[in-house]
C-alpha cells in the first residue's frame, strides 16, 4: 500500500514552482501602482525644477515623502519580479540564476537608496 | 511513439516570417516599457540621493537631470510609465476574465497607445 497520496507525490515536480504567487505578487503590486504612479508623476514633477531648498521644503511635506517612498518600495518590489520573468525568458542555465540574483538585489539596493533619500529629506 | 515525427512536424512561427499583430507588439512594449524604466528610475533615486546629501550633489545630479540627455530620459520614461501602466491596467482586466476576445484586446490596444501619447503630452503641459 502507498503511504503517499498521488497529490503529495506530484507536488512541486510541475515546471511552474511558485508560478502563482509571483502572479498574485505581481497583480497586488501593479494595483497599488495604479494609484501611486500618477501621485508619484505629479508631485515630481512640482519637485523637479526647483532651487535645492526648494525641494527638500518639498519633500520635507508629507504627502509628496509618502508618495514617493511607496512608490519606491513597490515600485521596485513589482520590478524585481518583471525584471525576473524576463531574464527567465531569455537567458537559461548559471547566467539565469546570476543575473536573477543581480537584478533582485539591484531592485531592493535602489529601493533602499530612495527611501533612504526621501527619508533623510524629510526628516 | 512522440518521436516517429521528428524533423517533419509543422514548426510554429518563426519571428522572421512572422507579421507583427497589435497584440504582440502593444505586449512587447509592455516588457520593453517595464525593464527600461529602470534607468528613469535610477536617475531619479539619484537625484532625490543627491539632494538628502548637500547643494553641491544636488546641482550636479540636478545638472544632468536638466540637461537635453536628461531630459531625453525623463520623457521617455513619462511615456514608458503611462503605457506600462495602461498595459498593466489591460492585464488586470484580463485576469478577471474579460476583454479577452480580438475585438476587445484590439481596443485596449488602440486605448494603450493613444492613451499613453495624450497622458504624456498632458502630464507635461501640467508639469
Amino acid at each position: 500500500m502507498r503511504i503517499l497520496t498521488a497529490r503529495k507525490r506530484a507536488e512541486g515536480l510541475g515546471a511552474a514552482k511558485s508560478g502563482t504567487e509571483h502572479h498574485w505578487s505581481m497583480i497586488v503590486s501593479s494595483a497599488a501602482l495604479i494609484g501611486l504612479i500618477p501621485a508619484f508623476v505629479f508631485t515630481f514633477g512640482q519637485a523637479l525644477g526647483g532651487t535645492h531648498e526648494e525641494v527638500i521644503a518639498y519633500y520635507q511635506r508629507p504627502f509628496p515623502a509618502i508618495v514617493a517612498i511607496l512608490t519606491f518600495l513597490v515600485g521596485f518590489i513589482h520590478f524585481r519580479g518583471g525584471v525576473q520573468t524576463m531574464i527567465e525568458d531569455y537567458v537559461h542555465g548559471t547566467r539565469q540564476k546570476v543575473l536573477i540574483v543581480l537584478a533582485i538585489c539591484l531592485a531592493y539596493a535602489a529601493a533602499a537608496t530612495g527611501i533612504f533619500a526621501v527619508a533623510k529629506i524629510a526628516l | 511513439m512522440a518521436d516517429v515525427n521528428r524533423g517533419n512536424r509543422p514548426l510554429s512561427p518563426h519571428l522572421q516570417v512572422y507579421r507583427p499583430q497589435l497584440t504582440s507588439v502593444t505586449s512587447i512594449f509592455v516588457r520593453i516599457t517595464g525593464n527600461g524604466l529602470i534607468v528613469g528610475a535610477l536617475m531619479v533615486v539619484w537625484w532625490l540621493l543627491a539632494a538628502a546629501t548637500g547643494p553641491e550633489h544636488f546641482a550636479t545630479a540636478d545638472a544632468v537631470l536638466r540637461s537635453w540627455f536628461g531630459d531625453i530620459v525623463l520623457f521617455l520614461s513619462l511615456w514608458a510609465l503611462w503605457y506600462h501602466s495602461l498595459g498593466g491596467i489591460r492585464h488586470l482586466i484580463w485576469d478577471s476574465g474579460r476583454g479577452l476576445d480580438l475585438k476587445s484586446s484590439y481596443t485596449m490596444g488602440y486605448i494603450m497607445i493613444g492613451g499613453s501619447v495624450l497622458l504624456t503630452i498632458f502630464t507635461v503641459l501640467v508639469i
